[in-house]
């Protein structure tokens, strides 16, 4: 690979000052990063690791009641994190059903949340990518597109984010803590990831030298601990990244949605947040014909960008699912098999 | 399997061979002790790493070498315009198993990823810069993929010279005979070996000697071919290839890279390594070509076929040809008084395929399991019943009896363990308490039970204990061990006093380890060659006054423990290191051959058989796919260890999952480029993907197909268990799978 600088810097400033040049990279566990080097997609100058970043690996309750997890934290310590896991058990539920074990112990939450879409042509430097290479095109359209976008694509850009964790993580309002030259600013993370438009070679809101430091949960995302799911779908039982995903959180009173939570995974550029669908649960029953209803309004507006309308069906009914086993009530343990419809010993996932 | 199994068999195998003896390289693998290719690193070594052409068809048109030249590290470009001669053309196919090469004879791109530049480099991380900095550009047109972008072909053979067409019977009678017919077409993608250990070499020169550390599964065979292409006599090539982490078929025949990194050796007299990066592995080294078959079967009012036409298009590549031979896992399954399996050609522009993992058996057998199904529910009979209905007793090609097949007996233990009894005839019928829908589905198994030839030489030493040597391939199924186990009966002595040395092509040639047939072939050898031993052994105890067992004439002698026992008096015998000591030798050599008795050969048909049951839970509305249960039964012969051809077969199993459900090769069908070549992308099963998985094997004596009675158990575990899944896959839901892998979208 080509050769580069490799910088450990010791405070967020340095960091900062060391990312000021256009070609450098922030390096997190390095699981996307390095495969994108190897393969050529990506070659920054200079790499910044930030693991030795003061305070940066901690999950802290801040005084206003907000969570606040560092951007170092492991990806399998936060979803192990006991506090976390039972405050927000469908995030712990998503960082499970996501890559492997060996994975998860490297990958850090700020990588989890930059990595970048794994569109078969944006990963092969051979290939016209919009959003590796600004108006070169999109091999994407009219390519291999079975996993592509079905929500907020745009004729230059149909990929989707990959991540799990993004998606529980849009439905609860979280924030994304992001430090840079003039200071430090939070993005709501279900406006983190950028919709491709014109131009998907800007993927998220953070400008050249800035770096995430922290995730925020609001304290009334806990709110919704008690029914709360991240289902996936997936090519093989574990180890794949989603076909489509949902994130479910509800706040059931007598029988009532008082207020839910959704998002989805796998459908688009970033985590989707299905806000229509969520104010027109709220007040109705908790039934699988309230449900239907919702996820038929998350979908309402999704088209297929190729082979991939299978997808709306999916994600729809999917949707549905989640909700009803939100409903079903949080498992007391997590599953065997994170977010799956495989887990043969657990409880019905549906109702 | 029964304890005293190996007593059943016609022949004594002693005592090591049955048993469930644990892998002897066991410890040296998992502890990273044992050598594998690229493990080696000898002195001045330098690094090549290929550049692969970015689209499948046409001209290379650009190749920035300045760029590579001046990155630090970078020692040479190897380009067309300055290769080295070769000895032999890559594009003559001078030898059947030679196949065409990419070896940068010309500017022509005519695959996705063929060779297109060699970097040499004294480190990877140069070398693959400088691959990189080549930034390959082709005048391309546009790639010829998938079975609408060619005119098929008639091809002259299939497979490895198996004939393209064969029909027995009157196909029309047979047709206008059936009450009914069932017309299937099923589609497979292109598949890739992905063995764990990418392809590796390290090719060194002393002189006009080349030695080469390079995963090997024919590893004698290999250095003619080797030869070949350096003009130097096949002697002067020393292979050696101690493990390897899984071949598939995919290390069988020489690909273009190990010919680059030998030729780099030559050009710079030093030492040079290449290893394959994953992504490269889908191009050079072959694969499973797709195929798109179509059958027909006819059936008669009692569920009998009266005629089965299976034709199959096979893809290979734009140059050259290998075609799985898929229709022909027709010939021999099912009797039918009429049965055609015939095959085209459908060139695309993609690396040329090759032998992977029950080639052809596999890809046939899932779309005959299929139509099989089919045809039983169109018959309203239970798919075993219909199975049964149509046993083949004797080879339904040739006529032909059976060396043995035991396949009743599958059919029953598997069904009997599986619980198949009570299966609804309709699909949709069952379902669990968590509501989703349950399918049971079956499949036969079948797979050839060939013999190559091999040679093996034993050596006893003075102290009684023995050397054992021949040139076998252990891919990680287990050689090492099996074959030393055969090794140890042949010679009478316990495995712990055996040492075998394998590997290498020093060694006497074990054959190949493919096509199932390297227990067999390299086992006979051994045996015979411990036999051998035990004879001249015989003899000079017998010509020797002072022995216990002078003068016993020709009576018989067992050979047991490391001594020599009088049959009929078993208290005259002697210990072998006491009948070398008394005749003054240090050491006695034998030598074994294994071929296999050509009477035999012409007389009989020679198959393993099983039969695979699966269970299925689906989701009614999301359609994910859970295999819950995968119950195999099979008939392979004699069993030489146990606990290894358990893990074989259950290996096949579990590709026969991923063949059903996941592994599938997608290139762009503009520019002919891998769109998942990784194993982020290319799925193959992983462990959460098995809930029970079981292979059971049915006692089954042979007398023919060699002295041994050992078939093969490598492959056959893929066949029965595609078309099983599948089956019941419809089953739960009623959707007939025409397609392979199943995709959510063909259920939704
Ligand atoms: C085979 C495989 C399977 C996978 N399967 C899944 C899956 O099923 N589900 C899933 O969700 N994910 C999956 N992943 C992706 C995995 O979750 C990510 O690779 C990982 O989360 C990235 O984290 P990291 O710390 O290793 O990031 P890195 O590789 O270090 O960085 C990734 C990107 O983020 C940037 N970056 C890192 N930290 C920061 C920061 N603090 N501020 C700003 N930028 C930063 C880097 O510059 C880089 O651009 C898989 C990955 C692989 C290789
Ligand atoms: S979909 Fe987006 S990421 Fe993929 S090729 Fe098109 S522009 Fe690039």
């Amino acid at each position: 690979m080509k050769s580069f600088e490799y910088l450990r810097p010791e405070t967020l400033d340095e960091a900062l000052a060391a990312l000021s040049d256009p070609d450098a990279a922030s390096l997190g566990g390095g699981t996307n990063l390095l495969d994108l080097m190897k393969l050529g997609v990506a070659g920054p100058e200079r790499i910044v690791d930030l693991a030795r970043l003061p305070g940066l690996d901690r999950i802290e309750t801040l005084p206003d009641g907000m969570t606040r997890v560092g951007a170092l934290v492991r990806n399998s310590d936060l979803a192990a994190d006991p506090g976390f896991a039972a405050a927000f058990p469908m995030v712990a539920e998503a960082l499970l059903s996501g890559a492997s074990a060996q994975l998860r112990n490297a990958a850090t939450v700020g990588g989890n949340l930059m990595q970048a879409t794994r569109c078969a042509y944006f990963q092969d430097p051979f290939a016209a990518c919009n959003r590796r290479a600004a108006g070169s095109g999109c091999d994407a359209l009219g390519g291999a597109n079975r996993g592509h976008a079905v929500l907020g694509w745009s004729p230059a850009c149909i990929a989707v984010h990959p991540s799990d964790f993004c998606v529980p993580l849009a439905a609860l309002g979280a924030e994304a803590e992001i430090a840079g030259p003039s200071g430090t600013r939070l993005v709501p993370l279900a406006e983190f990831h950028l919709l491709p438009g014109e131009e998907p070679h800007r993927a998220t809101a953070l400008e050249p030298g800035e770096i995430v430091l922290a995730l925020r949960l609001p304290a009334a995302a806990a709110g919704f601990a008690g029914n709360a799911r991240y289902l996936k779908l997936r090519e093989r039982t574990s180890y794949a990244f989603a076909v489509v995903s949902a994130a479910a959180a509800l706040r059931i009173e007598d029988g009532t949605v008082a207020a839910a939570r959704l998002a989805l995974g796998g459908v688009a550029a970033r985590p989707w947040r299905c806000s229509e669908a969520e104010e027109a649960l709220a007040g109705k029953p908790a039934t699988a014909e309230s449900f239907a209803a919702a996820a038929s309004i998350a979908l309402s507006n999704a088209a297929p960008s190729g082979a991939n309308g299978y997808k709306i069906v999916l994600a729809e009914r999917l949707l549905a699912r989640t909700m009803a086993a939100a409903a079903a009530g949080t498992p007391a343990e997590m599953p065997a098999l994170p977010g799956s419809l495989m887990d043969d010993t657990g409880e019905a996932a549906h109702a | 399997m029964p304890d005293d199994f190996a007593s059943q068999s016609h022949i004594r195998l002693g005592s090591n061979s049955g048993k469930p003896q644990t892998r002897l390289d066991g410890i040296a693998k998992i502890t990273g002790s044992a050598t594998y290719a690229a493990d080696n690193a000898p002195q001045d070594m330098i690094w090549a790493v290929h550049a692969g052409a970015p689209a499948a068809r046409g001209k290379v048109v650009a190749l920035d070498t300045a760029a590579a030249l001046a990155h630090p590290g970078v020692i040479d470009v190897m380009t067309p315009e300055n290769r080295p001669e070769l000895a032999q053309d890559p594009d003559a196919r001078a030898e059947f198993f030679a196949m065409k090469i990419d070896v940068l004879q010309n500017d022509a791109a005519r695959y996705a990823g063929a060779p297109v530049a060699l970097v040499l480099a004294e480190t990877l991380e140069a070398a693959l810069e400088g691959a990189r900095l080549l930034a390959p550009q082709v005048e391309a047109e546009p790639a010829r993929i998938g079975f609408g972008s060619s005119e098929p072909y008639e091809p002259p053979f299939v497979g490895f010279g198996s004939p393209a067409k064969t029909v027995t019977g009157d196909m029309e009678a047979g047709f206008a005979a059936a009450a009914q017919n069932v017309e299937v077409e099923i589609e497979t993608p292109p598949q890739y070996h992905n063995a764990m250990e990418p392809h590796a070499i390290v090719a060194q020169w002393d002189g006009d000697r080349l030695i080469l550390d390079t995963p090997n599964q024919a590893i004698v065979m290999s250095c003619p071919m080797f030869a070949a292409y350096f003009g130097i006599p096949p002697e002067n090539v020393h292979i050696r290839s101690p493990y390897l982490g899984g071949g598939f078929g995919s290390k069988a025949v020489i690909n273009a890279p190990q010919i680059l990194a030998c030729l780099a050796a030559r050009q710079t007299g030093r030492p040079v390594k290449l290893v394959l990066g994953r992504s490269q592995m889908f191009g050079p080294v072959g694969h499973r070509g797709a195929t798109k078959q179509t059958l027909k079967l006819g059936i008669d009012g009692e569920g009998r076929l009266t005629a089965l036409s299976h034709h199959a298009v096979a893809a290979t590549s734009a140059f050259d040809d290998f075609l799985e031979p898929a229709a022909n896992a027709s010939l021999n399954t099912y009797a039918c008084p009429a049965i055609s399996a015939t095959h085209a050609g459908s060139r695309w522009d993609i690396g040329t395929p090759g032998a992977m993992r029950a080639p052809g058996e596999a890809s046939g057998s899932a779309a005959l399991e299929c139509a099989m199904d089919e045809a039983a529910h169109a018959a309203g009979l239970d798919p075993l019943e219909f199975r049964l209905r149509n046993y083949a007793e004797t080879d339904p090609a040739s006529g032909r009896a059976f060396s043995s097949k035991e396949l009743r007996e599958c059919y029953r233990l598997g069904a009997e363990r599986f619980g198949w009894a009570g299966r609804p005839l309709e699909p949709g019928q069952m379902r669990d308490a968590r509501g989703r829908l349950i399918g049971w589905g079956m499949g036969t198994s079948l797979f050839q039970a060939p013999m190559f030839r091999a040679e093996a030489r034993a050596t006893l030493r003075a102290d009684g204990t023995a050397v054992v040597e021949t040139a076998a391939a252990d891919m990680g199924q287990g050689a090492w061990t099996a074959l030393a186990q055969i090794a140890a009966d042949g010679l009478g002595l316990d495995l712990a006093q055996v040492e075998f040395r394998s590997g290498d092509s020093k060694l006497p040639d074990a054959g190949i380890a493919g096509g199932s047939g390297h227990t067999a072939t390299a086992g006979s050898a051994l045996f015979s060659a411990g036999q051998d031993v035990v004879a001249k052994l015989a003899a000079l105890a017998l010509a020797d006054p002072d022995s216990p067992l002078h003068g016993a004439g020709n009576q018989a002698v067992t050979a047991r423990d490391g001594r020599l026992f009088l049959a009929a008096d078993e208290s005259r015998s002697a210990s072998y290191a006491d009948i070398l000591a008394s005749a003054g030798q240090e050491a006695l050599t034998g030598n074994g051959e294994g071929v296999r008795n050509p009477k035999d050969a012409e007389e009989r048909a020679m198959f393993s058989h099983g039969a695979v049951f699966a269970e299925v839970a689906v989701d009614p509305d999301l359609f994910q796919i859970r295999v819950t249960r995968l119950v195999g039964a099979f008939a392979a012969g004699q069993i030489i260890n146990p606990k290894l051809a358990e893990s074989q077969l259950l290996g096949g199993m579990v590709w026969g999952l991923g063949f059903a459900l996941h592994e599938e090769g997608i290139h762009d069908p503009r520019t002919g480029r891998p769109v998942n070549g990784d194993l982020a992308g290319y799925h193959v099963p992983v462990n959460a993907d098995f809930v029970q998985i079981e292979a059971l094997t049915v006692p089954e004596a042979d007398p023919y197909v060699n002295a041994l009675g050992v078939k093969g158990v490598g492959e056959i575990g893929i066949t029965g268990s595609v078309g099983a899944i599948a089956n019941a896959v419809w089953h739960a839901t009623g959707r007939r799978a025409r397609r392979f892998p199943i995709h959510v979208e063909d259920l939704l």
